[in-house]
C-alpha cells in the first residue's frame, strides 16, 4: 500500500487506458511527481477498460478520430499488445453498400489501405458466416485487437522507470478543492480516503464516473454511462483449433448494428441495436456491490433477444449448435456524449481541471499523448476541435440534454449518419428574436451551438423558377437526383443566393458569439491573442486568425475597436463556446481586463446585396454612403427606433452590413428591415447561403473545416503582409512558417463533370479524397493527404466548388485532378490556388 | 420419466451484500438474478434424465412475475414446460412457499393431467437457505425425499431411484420407489450453458401462470442485517518468491510446518 | 414446558454441534426440563446428557428405526412431539439435523427456523436470529407456534464420548406408529471415507482459484498440502473450468471448512467462496492483487504470482527440514 505524497505536480484520476497513457506521456515530456489514483484495484480497477471488446477498426469518417486511432495503434504496436487480424464491415442492404463506398472514400482520405470486397471474398476471409446474407464487405487488413490492461501496466512501468510516478490503487477521491481565482476557480487539492494531495493540475480520466468526479470541483463533464450488451458464445471447436485469441477477422454486421469477433474458443457478440439503457454516474455500483465489476452490470436478456437471432442467422454454421452455449453475458457500461465525441481538455469552469473522458479503447493511447502535449505545450499535434470539452455551451452540459442526445444517438453508433444530419431531441434550445417570423416563413432550422438557425426558407420556393432565367447553371435550381446528395439540403439555398446577388437578402446571424473586452489592459491582451494588429483606430473591424502555440489555427474571428479600451469579439456560433474558453483562460490574472459574454444580449441581421444600401438608407437617418461608411468600419447608428451597431463587412461578398441590436428589439429590427426591403425585393436567406454558397464563391475559410490546428495561416492563405511587433500566441511558429514555401496551399476546385458511371449527377459533400487523374492519393511533404474540406454550389459562378489543401506541384490553377466519391471518381480542376475568390476577385461589389 | 424441477429466483452475489434502506431485503439493484447453483444442477439433471429415459421436464417457480426470467433460463437449457406461480414481490416464508408449490403441483396434476415421476429441488435456496421447502412439498405429496444428493441412478424397470450423497463419514446411497423427490446439491453435474437456439426457443415459449392462495406461517422475518465485521489489519509478509522465508516462519509459528 | 433436543450420535460419540444445541435448549427451557431424543437403542448417553442438564431421554424404538431414513426419523419425531407437546425442539443445524427437523416440521405442519445463531424465549414467541448465506447475512425473525422448531448453526467444539455408568436420567421408550408400507427412502449402501485427510477436517487447506490458471497449476499446491499434512481445496472458478472436481470446492455451495490455516492461492474472495473458508482460524492469501477482498480479509498476505510464491515456500520448507535433519541443504 503506497503512501500518498502531500504535493504533486499533477494528479491523474482513473487508471484505465486513458489515465495510464496520460501518465506515460506526461513523464515522457518531463513531468515528475505525477500521482495516479484509482478507487479500484490494479491492473483492472473495474472501469470500462476492463471489459471492452478491445478491437480497433481504424477508419472513421472523422479525420480527428481516425488520427487518434492511428496514433493509438502505433502505441499499442510498440508495446507489443496489438494483434492484427483484419476486419470486415459487411453490408446486408443497398443503403449500407453505399455507406461502405463512403467508408472507402474516408479510408482513402486518411490513407488507410482498405478494399471493397464481394460476398465470396468475405466468405474466404471469414469462413463461418452465411455469405448469402451479405451484399458487400469493407475489408481493412490493419484492423486489430489490443490488450489495454497490459498496455496500461507497461505505460505505468515506463513512468515508474523515469522516476515520475506514484500509483495509488484502491484510493477513493472524496473531493477536489479549488481556490478562488480570476476569472475562474483554480484547482488546489485532491482529497482522498488515504490523504490529501496539493496540486495545480488534476486530470479526470474516470470514464463513466467522470461527471461525478468533475462535479466535486464544480465542473461538468457532459457524458452519461450507457449499456452496451455483449455475450460470449462457445466453445466452438473450429475456433479453439486455432489455438489463438483471434485468428479470423473481426466482423462488423453493420445493418443490425452488431459485431462478432473470435475470442479464443468463443465468439464474442456485441450490439448497439438494443434500446438505449442509460445510467446515472452516481448509481454505478461500488466494486463491493457489483456481481462482476461496477461497469459489467447484469445482462438484460430481453433487450438482446432480437440481436441473438440476427447473429445466429449470420453465423449459423458455428453458432446453431446445442453444445455451443452462451457462457458470459454482460450489460457493459461505456460513455456517451451529446455528439458522440470525446471530452478532452481543460474544463471551462475550473482552471487546472482537465477532462480526458468518453474515450474508446481505440483512441485511448493517442488521447493520452495529445492531453500530455496539450498540458505541456498548450496545443496538441492532432487537431481536437471536435473533442474539445469546451465546445459545449452551458445548456449542452446539462444532464437532461446529455440524456436526450444519448438516447437519440446510441443507435447511431453503427448507423449511417449523414454529414448534415440534424438532431431531433432537446430542441429547440436557443431561439433568436426572429424565430417566430422565420417559422412563419417556413424556415428549415439547423442547429449550431444550440441555436436554431434557418438553413433555407420554404417561402422562397417560388424563387426556384424566378431565378432560373438568368442562372449561370440552371440545374442548380432543381433537386439533386441522388437521395443521399439531397438529404438535408434544398435547391432553395441556391435560389436565395442568386436573389441576394441580384437584389438583397436578410440573414439571421444571432448565433454569433459576442464578447465585450474592456479595460486598461484590453488592447495588450487582444494583441497577445490575435495575429492581426489590433491597435487600429476606433471604429475599425479587424479580421484575424487566432493561433495555438504551435502556429496552427485555434480560431478565426473579427475584433471591433469600439474605444481606446473597449473592444468586441465577434465569432461563429458553432465555435463560440470554445473561443470563450480560450479567451477566458488567457485573461491576465489582474483586473486590467474584463471579458463579458454578451451573446444573449444581442441579435444580428445580416443585410447584403446590391440593394442593401437602399434598404438601410430607408430606415436610418445616418449617412450610409460609401464615403461616410467605408468598408471595414463599424458605427453605432439608429435604425427606426433601434440602437444598432452596424458593421460594414461581408462573408458572402456583397455590399452590406451586419446589424447588431439589443435582443429585445430584434423582432422590431427584423420587421423594419423586411418592410423597408420589400420594394427592393428583399428575401430572407438561410445559413446555406451564408455558410456555404456565398462563402465558397468568395473563398472564405471556415473554422473546423479549412482552419484547424494542423494547418497554419501561410497554408490557409491567411498570412498577413507583415508580422506585427507585439508578441502573440503562436508567433514563433507563425514566423517560422512564413520563412519557407508552404507544404500545401488551400485551393478552390471546380467539379468538371458530375455524372457517375450511370450518368447520374453526383455531388461530393466534403471529406472525400482529392486524387490525381490516375486515381493516386495526393500527400504533401508533411504526410498530410489532400481531401475536400468544404463542398457546395457556386450558383453565381455556375460551378460546384470544393476546397482542399494541395501540395505545391498540384496547387497550380488549371491542374486537372479527380475526387473520389462513393466509389466514383469525378474530374475536377484547380480553379484558384490561394485566397483569391472565384466570384468578384477584386471585391468591388462589397467595397463599392 | 417426467421430471418436475422447482427453482427459485435469487439475486446474484458480489463481494459484499448490501441491504435495502428498510433492512428487509438484499439490495439487488446491481446484482441481477439467477437460478441458485443447486437448482441449476437440478435442471441439468432433469434434462439429462428426460434425454436418457424419455419424458418431459417441467420447471416450476413461486415468486414475483419477474421470475419468468429464471424459467426462461431453464427453458433455454432444454426444459420443456415452465410454470409460474406469481405471488408478487416480497419474500414468502418457507411454509407458504411450500404450500404454493403444492397447490401448483395439484393444479397441474388434477387440471392438466400432469404426472411427475421425479420432483427435484435445490437442497436449499441460495438466499434464504431454509432447508425445508422441498421436504414440505414432498411430504404433502406423499413422496419420499432425500437431500444433499450428488448422484442419481434410475432403475426404470424396478421403478426405483438411487440417490448418492456425501456425508461427513463418506458416501450414503438411498433407494426410493418412484415417484420420488430429492434435494440436489451442486456437484451433481456441470450444468450446460444455454445454446443460442435454446435462448430463442425460450423467448417464444409460453409460460403457464397459476394462481394460489397462501397464508403466512409462524415464522416471521423482522429484518436483515450484516454481522459486525471485525477485521484485524492484514499482515503483509512480502511479495513474490522473496517472501518464502517469512511465510514459513508463520507456518512454524502456527505449528503446521 | 420442556424443551427437546435431538442427539445425533455416532457409536456413542456425541458431536459438539448437538451439545451446543443442548446448551441453547437449556437456556430456552428457563427452568423447565430439557429432554433429549435419540433414534435407535441408547448407546449409553445418559451420563453425558445428564451432565448437560437433560432430565429425560426419549429413545425412539421401532423395527424400521435402524439405519437413518429421513422420512422415518421425521415421522417418528412428529409423532413424539404430538404426544409430548414440548414448548420447542432445538437440533443441530447439521445436514441430518436440518433434514430430520424439516421432515418433522412438514409432518406436524409446524414452522421451522433453521441455522439460528441466537434464540431467545419471549412470552408467546421465540425471537431468533438465523444465518443466511453462510452467516454473511443475519435474519432477525419471530417464531410463533405450539411447538417451536429450531436448528442452530454448529460452532467449533469437541465431540464427547459416552461413558457408561449411572446417570439418574429418566429414559422413556417411544414406539412410533409406522405402517409396514410407510413411504420412505432406504439406506442401501454406505461407503466409509478412507483414513486420509479430508477437506472438511484438515488442519491445513491449500486452496486455489482463478490465479492458478489450469489443472496443472495445482501441482505445487498439492505438494505444499502434502508437506503440511493438509488437503487441497479450490474456488468455484476452478471447478467450473474443470481444473478440480467439485468435491474440492470450498464455498457456499461446496464444502465449508474451518482449519487452523487456510492458504488461499490466487482466489479473489467472492462471497460465494468466503462463506466456505471464513471459519478458518488463520488465513494466508497469496494474490497478485493486493486489494483483492481475500487479501484484505486475510490474517497474512503475500503479494505475488502463485506460480512463484508457492514453489518458493515449498523449497523453503524442504530446506529447513533438511537442516533440521542434519542434511546439507542443496544449493539454491
Amino acid at each position: 500500500m503506497s503512501s500518498l505524497p502531500q504535493r504533486a505536480d499533477v494528479v491523474v484520476i482513473g487508471a484505465g487506458i486513458v489515465g495510464n497513457s496520460i501518465v506515460h506521456h506526461l513523464a515522457d515530456r518531463g513531468w515528475r511527481n505525477i500521482v495516479l489514483l484509482d478507487k479500484g484495484p490494479l491492473p483492472d480497477p473495474g472501469g470500462s477498460t476492463g471489459h471492452a471488446s478491445n478491437f480497433i477498426f481504424p477508419v472513421d469518417h472523422s479525420k480527428e478520430i481516425t488520427a487518434l486511432t492511428l496514433d493509438s495503434m502505433r502505441q499499442y504496436e510498440k508495446f507489443g499488445t496489438l494483434t492484427t487480424c483484419g476486419g470486415i464491415e459487411i453490408a446486408r442492404t443497398e443503403d449500407r453498400v453505399q455507406e461502405l463506398r463512403r467508408r472507402m472514400s474516408s479510408a482513402t482520405s486518411w490513407g488507410i489501405p482498405s478494399e471493397l470486397i464481394s460476398p465470396q471474398q468475405v466468405g474466404e476471409l471469414m469462413p463461418f458466416l452465411d455469405t448469402r446474407l451479405v451484399r458487400a464487405g469493407f475489408w481493412t487488413p490493419s484492423a486489430a485487437v489490443v490488450d489495454p490492461l497490459q498496455t496500461g501496466v507497461l505505460m505505468r512501468q515506463h513512468a515508474h522507470e523515469l522516476g515520475a510516478l506514484t500509483v495509488s490503487a484502491s484510493t477513493e477521491v472524496l473531493g477536489i478543492d479549488t481556490t478562488p481565482g480570476r476569472p475562474r476557480p483554480v484547482v488546489a487539492r485532491v482529497r482522498t480516503d488515504r490523504g490529501d494531495i496539493e496540486t495545480d493540475h488534476v486530470v479526470v480520466a474516470c470514464g463513466v464516473w467522470s461527471p461525478r468526479i468533475a462535479r466535486m470541483a464544480g465542473a461538468r463533464i457532459p457524458l452519461t454511462p450507457a449499456v452496451h450488451q455483449m455475450i460470449d458464445v462457445g466453445p466452438i471447436p473450429e475456433l479453439a483449433a486455432t489455438g489463438q485469441e483471434i485468428a479470423y477477422p473481426i466482423v462488423r454486421d453493420m445493418d443490425p448494428l452488431m459485431y462478432e469477433r473470435q475470442s479464443g474458443a468463443d465468439l464474442e457478440i456485441g450490439s448497439y441495436a438494443h434500446r438505449p439503457i442509460l445510467h446515472d454516474p452516481d448509481d454505478i455500483p461500488s466494486i463491493e456491490a457489483s456481481a462482476l465489476s461496477p461497469t459489467q452490470l447484469p445482462f438484460t436478456q430481453e433487450d438482446f433477444d432480437p440481436q441473438m437471432a440476427t447473429a445466429l442467422e449470420l453465423f449459423a454454421p458455428i453458432l446453431d449448435r446445442e453444445d455451443v452455449g452462451v457462457r458470459h453475458a454482460i450489460n457493459g457500461l461505456l460513455s456517451i456524449t451529446p455528439d458522440a465525441g470525446p471530452l478532452l481538455g481543460e474544463t471551462p469552469e475550473v482552471q487546472g481541471l482537465w477532462s480526458a473522458a468518453a474515450v474508446w479503447i481505440k483512441e485511448g493511447p493517442g488521447v493520452g499523448r495529445m492531453i500530455a502535449e496539450w498540458m505541456t505545450h498548450g496545443s496538441s499535434e492532432i487537431d481536437l476541435h471536435g473533442a474539445d470539452i469546451t465546445r459545449f455551451y452551458p445548456h449542452q452540459r446539462t444532464r437532461s440534454h446529455v440524456l436526450a442526445r444519448a438516447n437519440e444517438g446510441f443507435n447511431k453508433t453503427y448507423g449511417i449518419v449523414h454529414p448534415r444530419e440534424q438532431w431531433a431531441s432537446s430542441r429547440p434550445q436557443r431561439r433568436s428574436p426572429f424565430y417566430e417570423r422565420e417559422q412563419e416563413l417556413g424556415a428549415q432550422f439547423f442547429e449550431a451551438g444550440g441555436w436554431e438557425r434557418p438553413q433555407w426558407y420554404e417561402s422562397n420556393r417560388p424563387l426556384l423558377e424566378e431565378m432560373a432565367e438568368n442562372a449561370p447553371a440552371p440545374e442548380m435550381l432543381t433537386d439533386r437526383p441522388y437521395e443521399w446528395d439531397r438529404r438535408w439540403w434544398s435547391p432553395i439555398t441556391n435560389a436565395e443566393h442568386l436573389a441576394m446577388r441580384q437584389r438583397v437578402a436578410m440573414i439571421d446571424l444571432s448565433a454569433f458569439a459576442q464578447f465585450e473586452v474592456v479595460g486598461p489592459g484590453a488592447l495588450d491582451y487582444l494583441e497577445t491573442m490575435a495575429v492581426a494588429r489590433i491597435d487600429r483606430p476606433t471604429g475599425r473591424m479587424i479580421y484575424t486568425p487566432v493561433l495555438a502555440p504551435n502556429g496552427g489555427f485555434r480560431s478565426d474571428l473579427t475584433i471591433v475597436r469600439l474605444g481606446d479600451d473597449e473592444f468586441r469579439i465577434i465569432t461563429g456560433g458553432a465555435d463560440g463556446a470554445r473561443d470563450l474558453a480560450w479567451f477566458t483562460a488567457h485573461l491576465p490574472g489582474d483586473a486590467s481586463v474584463t471579458l463579458t459574454d454578451i451573446t444573449s444580449a444581442t441579435c444580428t441581421v445580416g443585410l447584403w446585396g446590391p440593394r442593401a444600401r437602399d434598404v438601410l438608407a430607408a430606415v436610418t437617418e445616418e449617412d450610409v454612403s460609401n464615403d461616410a461608411f467605408a468598408f471595414g468600419t463599424v458605427r453605432p447608428i439608429t435604425v427606426d427606433t433601434i440602437p444598432v451597431l452596424a458593421a460594414r463587412i461581408s462573408y458572402v461578398g456583397d455590399l452590406g452590413w451586419e446589424l447588431h441590436a439589443p435582443a429585445e428589439l430584434g423582432r422590431r429590427l427584423w420587421d423594419v428591415i423586411e418592410e423597408a426591403g420589400r420594394p427592393h425585393g428583399i428575401v430572407p436567406a438561410g445559413i446555406g447561403v451564408y455558410g456555404t454558397t456565398g462563402r465558397l464563391e468568395k473563398g472564405y475559410r471556415l473554422m473546423g473545416a479549412e482552419l484547424e490546428v494542423e494547418y497554419d495561416p501561410v497554408e490557409a492563405g491567411l498570412a498577413l503582409p507583415k508580422v506585427k511587433d507585439h508578441d502573440f500566441i503562436g508567433r514563433e511558429a507563425y514566423v517560422r512558417a512564413r520563412g519557407h514555401e508552404p507544404a500545401a496551399t488551400l485551393c478552390t476546385l471546380t467539379v468538371d463533370d458530375h455524372r457517375d458511371a450511370t450518368g447520374v449527377r453526383r455531388y461530393p459533400q466534403g471529406g472525400e479524397p482529392v486524387l490525381t487523374t490516375s486515381g493516386e492519393r495526393i500527400v504533401d511533404r508533411k504526410g498530410r493527404g489532400s481531401y475536400v474540406t468544404s463542398a457546395g454550389a457556386g450558383p453565381s459562378v455556375g460551378a460546384y466548388l470544393l476546397m482542399a489543401y494541395l501540395p505545391p506541384e498540384h496547387a497550380v490553377e488549371g491542374t486537372a485532378l479527380t475526387v473520389g466519391y462513393m466509389g466514383e471518381r469525378l474530374p475536377v480542376t484547380v480553379a484558384r490556388a490561394g485566397r483569391t475568390p472565384l466570384f468578384d476577385p477584386d471585391d468591388t461589389r462589397m467595397k463599392g | 420419466m417426467n421430471v418436475l424441477v422447482c427453482v427459485k429466483r435469487v439475486p446474484g452475489t458480489g463481494s459484499t451484500i448490501l441491504l435495502t434502506d428498510d433492512g428487509m431485503d438484499v439490495d439487488t439493484r446491481h446484482l441481477g438474478f439467477t437460478i441458485g447453483p443447486h437448482e441449476e444442477c437440478a435442471v441439468e439433471e432433469a434434462i439429462r434424465i428426460a434425454a436418457d429415459h424419455g419424458g418431459q421436464v417441467t420447471v416450476l417457480t413461486v415468486g414475483p412475475a419477474e421470475a419468468a426470467e429464471q424459467l426462461r433460463d431453464a427453458l433455454s437449457m432444454g426444459a420443456d414446460h415452465a410454470v409460474l406461480v406469481d405471488t408478487g414481490p416480497g419474500e414468502l416464508d418457507p411454509e407458504a412457499t411450500a404450500d404454493a408449490l403444492v397447490q401448483a403441483v395439484r393444479q397441474l396434476q388434477d387440471e392438466a393431467g400432469a404426472r411427475f415421476d421425479l420432483v427435484l429441488f435445490g437442497n436449499e435456496s441460495a438466499d434464504a437457505g431454509h432447508y425445508q421447502v422441498g421436504v414440505r412439498v414432498a411430504c404433502e405429496l406423499g413422496l419420499p425425499m432425500v437431500g444433499g444428493v450428488k448422484g442419481v441412478e434410475l432403475d426404470t424397470d424396478a421403478g426405483t431411484v438411487r440417490w448418492r450423497r456425501p456425508v461427513a463419514a463418506g458416501v450414503e446411497v438411498y433407494e426410493s420407489s418412484l415417484p420420488a423427490a430429492a434435494g440436489v446439491a451442486e456437484g451433481l453435474n456441470l450444468p450446460r450453458y444455454p445454446s443460442m437456439r435454446g435462448r430463442l426457443r425460450a423467448m417464444k415459449a409460453v409460460i403457464t401462470t397459476l394462481h394460489v392462495d397462501v397464508a403466512p406461517s409462524g415464522l416471521r422475518k423482522t429484518g436483515l442485517r450484516r454481522p459486525a465485521e471485525e477485521r484485524p489489519a492484514t499482515v503483509v509478509l512480502g511479495s513474490g518468491a522473496d517472501s518464502a522465508g517469512a511465510v514459513v516462519d508463520v507456518l512454524e509459528e502456527l505449528g503446521v510446518a | 414446558m420442556s424443551v427437546f433436543t435431538i442427539i445425533e450420535h455416532d457409536d456413542g460419540v456425541v458431536p459438539a454441534a448437538c451439545l451446543q444445541a443442548l446448551t441453547i435448549a437449556g437456556e430456552l427451557a428457563a427452568g423447565d426440563t430439557v429432554e433429549a431424543v435419540v433414534f435407535g437403542p441408547d448407546p449409553g448417553l445418559g451420563s453425558v446428557l445428564a451432565a448437560n442438564g437433560v432430565t429425560t431421554l426419549h429413545v425412539v424404538d421401532h423395527e424400521l428405526v435402524t439405519d437413518y431414513s429421513p422420512e422415518i426419523y421425521g415421522e417418528s419425531l412428529a409423532q413424539l412431539l404430538k404426544q409430548a407437546g414440548p414448548a420447542g425442539v432445538v437440533a443441530a443445524g447439521t445436514d441430518r439435523g436440518n433434514e430430520i427437523m424439516a421432515q418433522a416440521a412438514a409432518r406436524s405442519r409446524l414452522p421451522l427456523a433453521t441455522n439460528c445463531v441466537a434464540v431467545t424465549a419471549d412470552p408467546g414467541a421465540w425471537t431468533l436470529t438465523r444465518a443466511r448465506v453462510g452467516g454473511l447475512l443475519l435474519e432477525d425473525a419471530e417464531l410463533t407456534a405450539s411447538t417451536k422448531l429450531v436448528t442452530v448453526v454448529p460452532g467449533p467444539g469437541d465431540d464427547v464420548s459416552a461413558s457408561p455408568g449411572a446417570s439418574g436420567l429418566l429414559t422413556q421408550t417411544f414406539v412410533p406408529d409406522l405402517a409396514a408400507d410407510f413411504v420412505h427412502s432406504r439406506l442401501v449402501e454406505r461407503t466409509e471415507r478412507g483414513s486420509g485427510v479430508t477437506l472438511a477436517t484438515a488442519r491445513v487447506v491449500v486452496s486455489g482459484g482463478r490465479g492458478v490458471g489450469s489443472s496443472e497449476g495445482f501441482a505445487p499446491l498439492e505438494e505444499l498440502a502434502d508437506l503440511l499434512g493438509g488437503a487441497v481445496g479450490c474456488s468455484r472458478v476452478a471447478t467450473s473450468n474443470g481444473w478440480r472436481p467439485h468435491s474440492d470446492q470450498v464455498g457456499q455451495t461446496g464444502t465449508k471448512v474451518s482449519p487452523e490455516l487456510y492458504i488461499a492461492c490466487g482466489i479473489s474472495g467472492a462471497t460465494q467462496h468466503w462463506v466456505g473458508c471464513m471459519g478458518a482460524k488463520t488465513i494466508l492469501a497469496i494474490n497478485t492483487d493486493p486489494e483483492a477482498p481475500m487479501v484484505t480479509r486475510a490474517t497474512y498476505a503475500v503479494t505475488g504470482d502463485v506460480h512463484e510464491v508457492v514453489p518458493a515456500v515449498v523449497a523453503e520448507i524442504r530446506r529447513r527440514a533438511d537442516i533440521r535433519a542434519g542434511r546439507r541443504p542443496a544449493l539454491a
